[in-house]
């Protein structure tokens, strides 16, 4: 009988540790979530998966028809375009999608008990089978535009790996504030597009005038990422120390504080959804 | 370890007393009721601004106490809005009480609406896997459990059909195989399963008599007097959140009955 579990709801755990360890238990939860959505989206369409790699691929290609010639002077426009794009997809369409699955777990929520970072750890999840899969047609881009890969892109995961721990945090403060106000994400959906714009993403740096440049930049959380991606595939620079620490700061310190407001508040969540 | 509440003369040996698996210690809880809704964050600003965001306290539970043991079939009865249901989903660890302490021993299974965690486009197979790690087991042990969950849903070959593709009674009888397919040490029941058809229910309540007699506590929640009469051995009348009556199921009903015709 020692290792019956016993639940003691005035003896918890600091509510920051124990969503960390009841997400232990629950991690082949997480990859049913992210199976059911994979085969959700490509299940019934003709194309499958490849539509993963399609659709940044259209982006692309109408982009750099309707931009290159007013960014004319940038070299292999095609691919910084898609490196920029494959990292801010990423990141727009997690912290959608973990908003969305909260509100959908809501019904779940209220008769049986999970762990509710568990929607938006399955969010990055589907994310990242997606983000992996549009690397395919982005090293294609590359190789076309004269840009093959380099050693360089071996930075590659620690990109990725700090664009999920900034995700994971903006995903779940966003998803604590709609449990309470729905309508949030409509308006969540119309600052993507202005921070999009704020965010060298279809422009280079230089089409900022440098007045703004510094302010416009260094205040985004996004370009720093984003950057991150860049470097290593569109400059074939390794980062600089700097460069690293500053988008890590930025990136873990979202994680922390999105961690720690959502697990404070997710008793209140099955009154509320 | 106390014998608060037990109606019984306690005849057996401190021993062999029966283990408490579910203890509450004057649970309360509280939902806070806005007096309009609230829906969006621009009408929030706006009250806000305007300093009307007010809300109502509503007590849902108030200083409920009581001691459930291994083997038990505990009933609670109650009108509608008496605190059953949030008397389960403490019980279940959905809701976390306002005040007072819940205390378990145990794996808890609850079983409310089932296959509330199916997803249509899915088979029947995959169901199984989302809604058995839903419950908190693991891919392995929903793997080692997958044949006898297939043979009590009575699905056979439709297993790897999408699940938009069954009956309301197959999907009921999947949720219910899988909800089951692990024997817990507390069942948590909301109202008597009308699952599928006479046959079924037979299976299910067969089923059911197994876990107890294995020891499981099941506690269960009906509108029906004669329900809990018929299978529990102890029951607790809720009333506005409060406990009314608490002992012998039978007394219980008696009196639940007799207030509700007077």
């Amino acid at each position: 009988m020692i290792d019956v579990p016993v639940y003691d709801s005035a003896k918890r755990p600091s509510p920051i540790v124990e969503e960390l360890l009841q997400v232990l238990r629950y991690r082949d939860l997480i990859v049913q979530l992210v199976r059911r959505d994979v085969i959700q989206r490509y299940k019934r369409s003709i194309l499958g998966v490849a539509w993963t790699m399609l659709n940044p691929l259209g982006m692309m290609l109408v982009m750099t028809i309707a931009f290159s010639n007013v960014f004319g002077g940038a070299r292999a426009y095609a691919a910084y375009l898609l490196i920029g794009l494959v990292a801010w997809n990423f990141f727009s369409q997690t912290t959608v999608l973990a908003m969305r699955q909260l509100v959908w777990g809501g019904t779940l929520i209220q008769r049986i008990y999970v762990p509710k970072t568990i929607f938006a750890i399955s969010s990055i999840g589907t994310g990242l089978v997606n983000l992996l899969l549009s690397l395919i047609p982005l090293a294609v881009v590359m190789v076309v535009t004269g840009l093959p890969p380099q050693p360089m892109a071996l930075f590659l995961p620690v990109s990725i790996l700090l664009l999920v721990a900034f995700t994971l945090g903006v995903g779940l403060l966003l998803s604590t504030v709609a449990v309470y106000f729905p309508d949030v994400a409509e308006m969540y959906e119309i600052a993507l597009l202005a921070w999009m714009y704020l965010t060298p993403i279809i422009y280079p740096e230089d089409a900022i005038p440098e007045a703004y440049r510094w302010w416009l930049f260094n205040l985004n959380p996004m370009y720093h990422l984003v950057k991150l991606f860049r470097l290593p595939l569109y400059y074939d620079l390794w980062p600089s120390p700097e460069r690293i620490a500053v988008a890590a700061i930025v990136a873990l310190g979202t994680l922390a504080i999105g961690w720690i407001v959502f697990t404070r508040r997710a008793d209140e969540f099955a009154y509320r959804i | 370890m106390s014998l608060l509440i037990e109606s019984e003369p306690s005849q057996l040996p401190v021993l062999e007393e029966p283990e408490v698996t579910i203890r509450l210690d004057k649970v309360s809880v509280r939902y806070r009721v806005p007096h309009e809704r609230i829906g969006t964050f621009k009408e929030y600003a706006i009250r806000t601004l305007q300093r009307r965001a007010n809300h109502d306290e509503f007590w849902a539970l108030r200083g409920v106490s009581l001691e459930v043991r291994r083997g038990e079939v505990f009933g609670i009865i109650g009108r509608n809005g008496a605190g059953k249901s949030t008397l389960l989903k403490v019980v279940s660890q959905v809701l976390r009480p306002t005040e007072g302490r819940v205390w378990l021993r145990g794996q808890v299974a609850p079983l409310l609406e089932l296959g509330g965690g199916f997803h249509p486009e899915l088979t029947g197979r995959e169901n199984v896997f989302l809604n058995g790690t839903l419950l908190s087991h693991s891919r392995r042990e929903v793997e080692a459990r997958f044949e006898p969950i297939v043979d009590f849903a009575e699905l056979g070959e439709f297993i790897d059909a999408p699940l938009r593709t069954y009956s309301t009674g197959m999907v009921a009888r999947l949720g219910f195989a899988v909800a089951t397919a692990w024997e817990p040490d507390i069942l948590i029941l909301d109202e008597v399963l009308a699952v599928g058809d006479e046959a079924f229910q037979r299976k299910c309540q067969a089923r059911m008599r197994a876990f107890r007699d294995n020891g499981a506590t099941v506690l269960m929640v009906s509108h029906n007097a004669a329900t809990v009469h018929a299978m529990c051995q102890r029951a607790l009348w809720l009333d506005h959140g409060a406990v009314r009556a608490l002992g012998v199921a039978v007394e219980v009903v008696t009196q639940y009955q007799q207030a509700n015709a007077g």
